[in-house]
C-alpha cells in the first residue's frame, strides 16, 4: 500500500519560525540571523556593531554554539545582553531553540535581536528562524571559492559581509571573483567590505541596518 | 549533519502514518531541491541510525534532487541552472531570475500490504 503526501519534511520548524515572525512584528523588533563558516567573525561583528551602535538602538544577543557560553560572554563584555542555546552537537540553530530564546532575552524590549547562528556555511540555511534579514559573512583567508561552492546559502542570503579585508593584502583572494559569483546565484544581494577588528567599512553597514529597522 | 534533523523529522512523519495505516513501512521516497544541501550519503546513515529500534528500521530511503530553473531575463528561454555553466542553454546571457528552489518533500510511503 502506498501513502502518497507530499509534506513538506521541516514544517514543524516552518511552524515556528511564523511564530518567530510574528513575535518579532508584534513587538516591533527586527531581527538577523548571521550564518558563517567556525571563525568568520560573527562575534567580532555583532561586539563592534554592539559598541557603535549600543547608545541608538537596543540590540539582544541569541548565541548558538554546539559547546560553551563564551560567545554570550563576549557580547555581554561589549555591554550587550545576550543569552546561550548550546546545541550539543547539532550543526544548526531551530526556530524552536530561538523561540525560547528569545523569550529568557525578554526581546520584546529590543530593537534589534541578532542571531549568531552555530558556525557552519551549510546546515543553517535550510532552518528558518523568522528572521527578517539572512547576513552572510564571508571572511578573507578562507577564500574566494566560497561562493560558487556553497550556492544554496549565498541564494538565500539578504546581505553579504566581506570580513577581514585588513588581510587583504596578504592573502591572495580574488574580490572580483566573489563578487561576480554572489551575483551569480543573488543579482540583488547588499554586499559591505568590513573588517570588524580595525573597524574599516563597518559604517556602510551600520547604515544598512538602520535603514532596514527603520523601515521594519 | 543537518541531515540528521531531517531524518528526525521524516522518521515521526512516517511512524504517524505506519499507526494510522496498521501497516510496516518499507519504503519512502523523499525529494530536495539545489540549495537543501541534502547529501545522499549522510542522509541514508541518518535515516539508517535515527530508524533503529523503531517500527522502520531496514526501510529504504530513497532522495530524489530536482533541479533548479532559472529564466533567462535575455530570451526569456527557462533552463536548468548549472553552477559550473551559469548562463542560458539558449543565448548564453549571464543574467536570469531563479524560479523556486523544490523545497525537502516526503512524496510517499511503501507500507507492507496487510492481508
Ligand atoms: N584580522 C582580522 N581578524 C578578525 C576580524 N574579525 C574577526 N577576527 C578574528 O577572527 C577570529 C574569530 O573571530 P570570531 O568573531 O570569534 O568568529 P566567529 O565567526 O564568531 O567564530 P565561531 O563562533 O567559532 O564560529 C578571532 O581571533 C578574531 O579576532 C577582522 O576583521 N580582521
Ligand atoms: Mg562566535
Ligand atoms: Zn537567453
Amino acid at each position: 500500500m502506498k501513502v502518497s503526501l507530499n509534506q513538506k519534511i521541516l514544517s514543524r520548524n516552518e511552524e515556528c519560525a511564523k511564530k518567530n515572525k510574528a513575535f518579532f512584528k508584534e513587538n516591533n523588533v527586527f531581527c538577523l540571523n548571521v550564518i558563517s563558516s567556525p571563525g568568520s567573525g560573527k562575534t567580532t561583528t555583532i561586539s563592534r556593531t554592539i559598541k557603535d551602535l549600543g547608545d541608538q538602538i537596543r540590540i539582544g544577543v541569541v548565541e548558538g554554539d554546539i559547546k560553551t557560553d563564551t560567545d554570550a560572554q563576549k557580547i555581554r563584555d561589549a555591554g550587550g545582553e545576550a543569552v546561550q542555546i548550546e546545541t550539543h552537537g547539532a550543526c544548526h540553530l531551530s526556530a524552536e531553540q530561538v523561540y525560547n530564546a528569545i523569550k529568557a532575552l525578554n526581546a520584546e524590549k529590543m530593537d534589534v535581536v541578532i542571531i549568531e547562528n552555530v558556525g557552519n556555511l551549510v546546515c543553517p540555511s535550510a532552518f528558518d528562524l523568522g528572521e527578517a534579514a539572512r547576513v552572510i559573512l564571508l571572511s578573507v583567508p578562507e577564500g574566494d571559492d566560497k561562493p560558487i561552492k556553497y550556492p544554496g546559502t549565498f541564494a538565500e542570503a539578504d546581505t553579504v559581509l566581506i570580513n577581514k579585508i585588513d588581510l587583504m593584502d596578504y592573502i591572495d583572494f580574488n574580490l572580483e571573483r566573489v563578487l561576480a559569483d554572489i551575483r551569480v546565484v543573488n543579482p540583488d544581494v547588499d554586499i559591505f567590505q568590513v573588517s570588524a577588528t580595525t573597524g574599516e567599512g563597518m559604517d556602510t553597514w551600520y547604515d544598512w541596518l538602520m535603514d532596514k529597522k527603520n523601515k521594519g | 549533519m543537518h541531515e540528521t534533523a531531517v531524518a528526525e523529522s521524516i522518521l515521526r512523519t512516517i511512524i504517524v502514518e505506519g499507526d494510522k495505516a496498521g501497516a510496516k513501512p518499507v519504503s519512502a521516497i523523499i525529494s530536495c531541491g539545489q540549495f537543501n544541501a541534502i547529501n545522499d550519503e549522510v542522509m541514508g546513515f541518518a535515516f539508517e541510525t535515527a530508524a533503529m529500534g523503531t517500527t522502520c528500521e531496514g526501510m529504504t530511503l530513497d532522495i530524489k534532487h530536482i533541479p533548479l530553473r532559472a529564466r533567462c531575463k535575455k530570451c526569456d528561454t527557462t533552463f536548468e541552472f548549472d553552477v559550473y555553466k551559469p548562463a542560458c542553454s539558449q543565448c548564453e546571457s549571464t543574467e536570469f531570475d531563479f524560479e523556486s528552489d523544490a523545497p525537502l518533500l516526503l512524496e510517499t510511503i511503501e507500507f507492507e500490504e496487510n492481508e
